[in-house]
């Protein structure tokens, strides 16, 4: 190598070495006081559960096996653990149901939005933006009051004489999906927006120039071309509707469980730790699977149309 | 004003390579370019004439070689520790200074008092005619205001060399034609070495005292704008500048320096060739469009053929002739007088070539 | 007379957006109506009153919460944004390298990671902590703020750093400043921004953030959210709504300044 490749190389590699220390800080903090500690919740979930809370020095694999199973304390038999199973299930079901509802409704809103003249496109998305930034547990506690038994709805329905006696909406599942679909609604509606915004109308005058009805041109026009904003927008909601927490502790009260509050029990009252350890790693590789999934699929339209 | 010359800024290249993993995009080069010049590197895109500009700059490091400038070795120099300076092809304008702000910058980086400061932005702005235009924001001047401000930031510090990459290629072709005659007279009156990359050939012929023609990066040909026309060193250079006929032919016989060769007519014509090369057998011929005139009788031509296409573009005419042997042929003809073309389509002509108009070149390896 | 045919338009979409409108700021709505209600109730209207927000004023706990949330997320803001515009720095205008992308995962992951499994791991790790140094004091919540916040910064500052010209730094490099100068002079007017897009967006996510906080804090450091959540376990008065419209109308003016910013840095490009 000639001096001056070499001079070159050493150049480009003090250029990384300060790219890195200017990194650093960032890292650190993120790696002691952010996600770095998970690497201690990995190691719990295959450690002993100590008497009150923490975890004994040995290793046990009976965190993972309590996740799936469950052992009866009188006669040893091992069986599978259904209430978890319950939790699960609600976790899933509700999570599915949230993605599917603000989907539902957040198309059609973002759809609003992108077809508004462009001047007045950002105050109806600055509309959308100040519930999103509005603190999450306010929006869930504004709901719960909206819903409960002397709340506007049933005060409101009990006066119009079409129910006698309130009808219980607080603290049920049905509670928690409203609330998740509230909260969530906006993380939908910003990537749908930024793919409808995208979309060349040209391409839907085609359509229509080619015998297609509204909804044919909706259904085979619009909806595929905005692909990527409709994938990005699902995951945006299922991830956090799966790791709900606040929402199902107040709307769905202390017993419609998701696995956030699972979590939660066992570090909690449960004094479970490898469990709560071992219900979190699985929480996070779920999480992990649908972003890997979104990755794969969030290209641009057509780019994997026909694979 | 600034001294009519400068005593430096002459930059040798010394077997200068180039390597972005696996492709070579500058392949050993070695040019001189002398003081007080306007030389142009010219190529396709791609050929590795940016890159060429960016590593006298400063901006990439060579993966070989050397790159001098007053016989001082600066290959491993900075860009900030390098007496040159460069108009970038986008302007690269600092958004967020005024025009004075960008043209004052270097200096102020170099430290200079705030007056001396001051007095070189006037007589920049003098210099690139934007007088009282010193506190405008950048972003709201004209596409050619904004060229002229980027050449006065960079030459505000007396660089002894002013890199010029593409920098007139935003620009629409009036306003490309009106700057070029200005950066003409601002090298004239600076007297500083320009270094200008194109890929027009038309700009690199009307604007270079020197020009080298630049592909896959290597470099073609080095020589003056007449040179590199008239006596292309290879098929490439000649097919890349201008229009050509190229016609296959048979070297008989080389004397004073001036080669014999038959062409496919059987007409014997005199033809020049490179330095450093002896043609013989199977040669190829270049004929520029404007060098060979059409002749009613198809016997009176060195070549003989039928008119295919004729293509009126205002100054001239264009006549696409398909030789004997089937292979065209264009001539040019000025459009001396508004009357009609005597020749018409499927007419057989003759062609006659001008005399010492001829050039071999060489196939390329 | 003619019927006029939009390409844009299908039908019931408007109904639809118009619905999801309503039933967005219907909750808010009737949360910030009650906080003046005169009566103990939050759903029957006694008359209008400012006597919850006097409440809410005298309640010492409320004001120390409030305090402290204001607090943790001004530092945790500075922290975040800090270490964000480094490390965007570091990642923006550069050929590739080994790590880069690790890097960028990384520094991103807090958004991934369910806040509930980060909040678990960082009680199991800071409760070992307090354990060997016996230092108990803010110090956790405002690391952990300035983690999850790092990323929220990171974004709009790297988005603006990629937008900037790459040339505009060769171009300060060729006319003779340092690195330093590059930063000074041309990276940082043209960032800021960006930079204040982040420390905004840092300050909102901390000062909003329960779940984290509730796992981490020691006794006697409640922010407002867990104190407000505390409170939702037990019987409501018109005083968590009073605490509510305040709280909303902080995240409410910084939303807007950080909208009329944004709107205005389109204008100039």
């Amino acid at each position: 190598m000639t001096d001056v490749a070499k001079a070159g190389e050493t150049r480009r590699r003090n250029d990384i070495r300060d790219r890195w220390l200017l990194s650093a800080p960032a890292l650190t903090l993120i790696a002691i006081a952010g996600t770095g500690p998970l690497l201690i919740v990995l190691i719990y979930s295959f450690l002993a559960p100590g008497s009150y809370g923490d975890v004994k020095w040995e290793f046990s694999p009976n965190g993972w096996f309590n996740v799936f199973l469950s052992r009866d304390i009188f006669d040893n038999t091992v069986s599978l653990a259904d209430a978890h199973y319950t939790i699960f299930w609600r976790t899933l079901r509700l999570a599915l149901a949230t993605t599917v509802l603000c989907l539902l409704l957040g198309f059609p809103l973002a759809y609003f939005i992108a077809s508004r003249p462009p001047g007045s496109r950002s105050i109806w998305l600055f509309l959308i933006t100040i519930p999103f930034w509005t603190n999450m547990l306010i929006r869930t506690f504004a709901i719960a009051e909206v819903i409960r038994n002397e709340g506007i709805i049933n005060s409101l329905l009990m006066r119009l004489g079409l129910l006698v006696a309130p009808v219980q909406m607080l603290f049920t599942d049905f509670a928690t999906l409203v609330g998740m679909t509230y909260v969530h609604l906006p993380l939908m509606v910003l990537p749908l927006y930024a793919s409808l915004e995208k979309l060349d109308f040209r391409l839907v005058e085609a359509g229509y120039d080619l015998y297609a009805s509204r909804f044919g041109v909706l259904l085979r026009i619009i909806v595929p071309l905005t692909r990527p904003g409709i994938i990005a927008g699902s995951i945006l909601v299922f991830v956090p509707a799966l790791s709900s927490y606040v929402i199902p502790l107040v709307l769905g009260g202390g017993k419609n469980l998701m696995i956030g509050n699972l979590i939660e029990l066992q570090f909690g009252q449960g004094r479970n730790w490898p469990l709560g350890a071992a219900l979190s790693v699985t929480l996070v590789l779920v999480v992990m699977i649908a972003v890997i999934f979104y990755m794969r699929n969030a290209g641009e339209p057509g780019g994997r149309a026909h694979g | 004003m600034m001294a009519a010359a400068y005593e430096s800024g002459a930059i040798s290249l010394e077997g200068v390579m180039k390597r972005f993993g696996d492709f070579q995009a500058v392949d050993n080069v070695t040019l001189d370019i002398k003081l007080n010049e306007f030389f142009t590197l010219l190529g396709p895109s791609g050929c590795g004439k940016t890159t060429l500009l960016r590593m006298i700059a400063g901006f990439e490091m060579p993966s070989g070689g050397r790159i001098l400038l007053d016989g001082k070795e600066i290959s491993d120099l900075l860009p900030n520790q390098r007496p040159v300076n460069t108009v970038f092809q986008n302007y690269a304008l600092f958004p967020h200074m005024s025009v004075a702000g960008n043209i004052g910058f270097g200096l102020k980086m170099l430290g200079r008092p705030k007056g001396e400061i001051r007095a070189a932005v006037a007589e920049m702005l003098r210099l690139v005619q934007l007088e009282g235009r010193g506190d405008s924001a950048v972003t709201q001047l004209s596409g050619g205001q904004q060229q002229r401000v980027a050449l006065a930031r960079a030459l505000a510090p007396r660089p002894k060399v002013l890199l010029l990459d593409e920098p007139l290629s935003a620009l629409d072709l009036k306003l490309r034609k009106s700057m070029q005659i200005e950066l003409k007279r601002l090298q004239a009156e600076t007297g500083i070495t320009f270094v200008f990359v194109t890929h027009d050939q038309e700009e690199a012929l009307s604007m270079s005292d020197r020009i080298a023609v630049m592909s896959h990066g290597k470099v073609r040909q080095v020589g003056s704008p007449a040179d590199i026309y008239h006596r292309p060193a290879d098929r490439f250079v000649a097919d890349f500048i201008g229009e050509t006929n190229f016609i296959e032919a048979d070297a008989v016989s080389i004397a004073g320096g001036v080669a014999r060769v038959r062409l496919p007519s059987g007409v014997e014509i005199p033809a020049t060739f490179p330095a450093g090369v002896t043609p013989s057998g199977k040669v190829t011929v270049v004929i520029r469009p404007e060098h060979a005139q059409m002749v009613a009788q198809a016997g009176d031509g060195a070549l003989r053929g039928i008119v295919g296409d004729i293509i009126y573009l205002g100054t001239d005419t264009h006549f696409h002739v398909r030789l004997d042997d089937g292979s065209p042929f264009i001539v040019r003809r000025q459009n001396a007088t508004n009357g009609p073309s005597e020749f018409s389509p499927g007419e057989s002509v003759g062609i006659r070539i001008s005399d010492n108009v001829a050039q071999i070149v060489m196939n390329q390896p | 007379m003619a019927r006029t045919f939009s390409v844009r338009r299908q039908s019931g979409f408007a109904t639809v957006a118009m619905l999801c409108f309503f039933l967005l700021y219907l909750p808010i709505a009737a949360l910030v109506v009650y906080a003046f209600n005169a009566g103990t109730s939050i759903a029957i209207w006694e008359g209008f009153s400012l006597r919850w927000f006097v409440s809410a004023w005298n309640n010492q706990q409320v004001v120390e919460a409030s305090w402290r949330s204001l607090r943790i997320a001004a530092i945790a803001a500075v922290l975040a944004t800090a270490c964000a515009t480094l490390a965007a720095l570091a990642t923006t205008h550069t050929a590739p390298y080994r790590g880069l992308t690790a890097k960028y995962a990384f520094i991103n992951m807090p958004l991934l990671v369910p806040e509930i499994v980060t909040a678990v791991a960082l009680l199991v790790f800071f409760s070992r902590v307090k354990l060997w140094t016996g230092y108990s004091g803010l110090g956790y919540l405002i690391l952990a703020h300035s983690a999850f916040c790092v990323p929220f910064a990171y974004l709009p500052i790297r988005a603006r750093l990629e937008s900037m010209d790459a040339s505009l730094g060769r171009a300060a490099a060729d006319l003779y400043a340092t690195p330093l100068q590059i930063f000074r002079h041309v990276t940082l007017p043209l960032l800021w921004p960006g930079v204040f897009a982040g420390l905004m967006l840092a300050f909102i996510i901390s000062l909003d953030d329960v779940v984290i906080t509730e796992f981490v804090k020691s006794s006697g450091q409640d922010t407002l959210p867990t104190y407000m959540l505390g409170q939702l376990r037990r019987a409501i008065t018109p005083e968590m709504n009073a605490i509510s419209t305040v709280f909303l109308l902080l995240s409410l003016s910084l939303v807007t300044v950080f909208f009329c910013l944004s709107r205005n840095r389109k204008k100039e490009s």
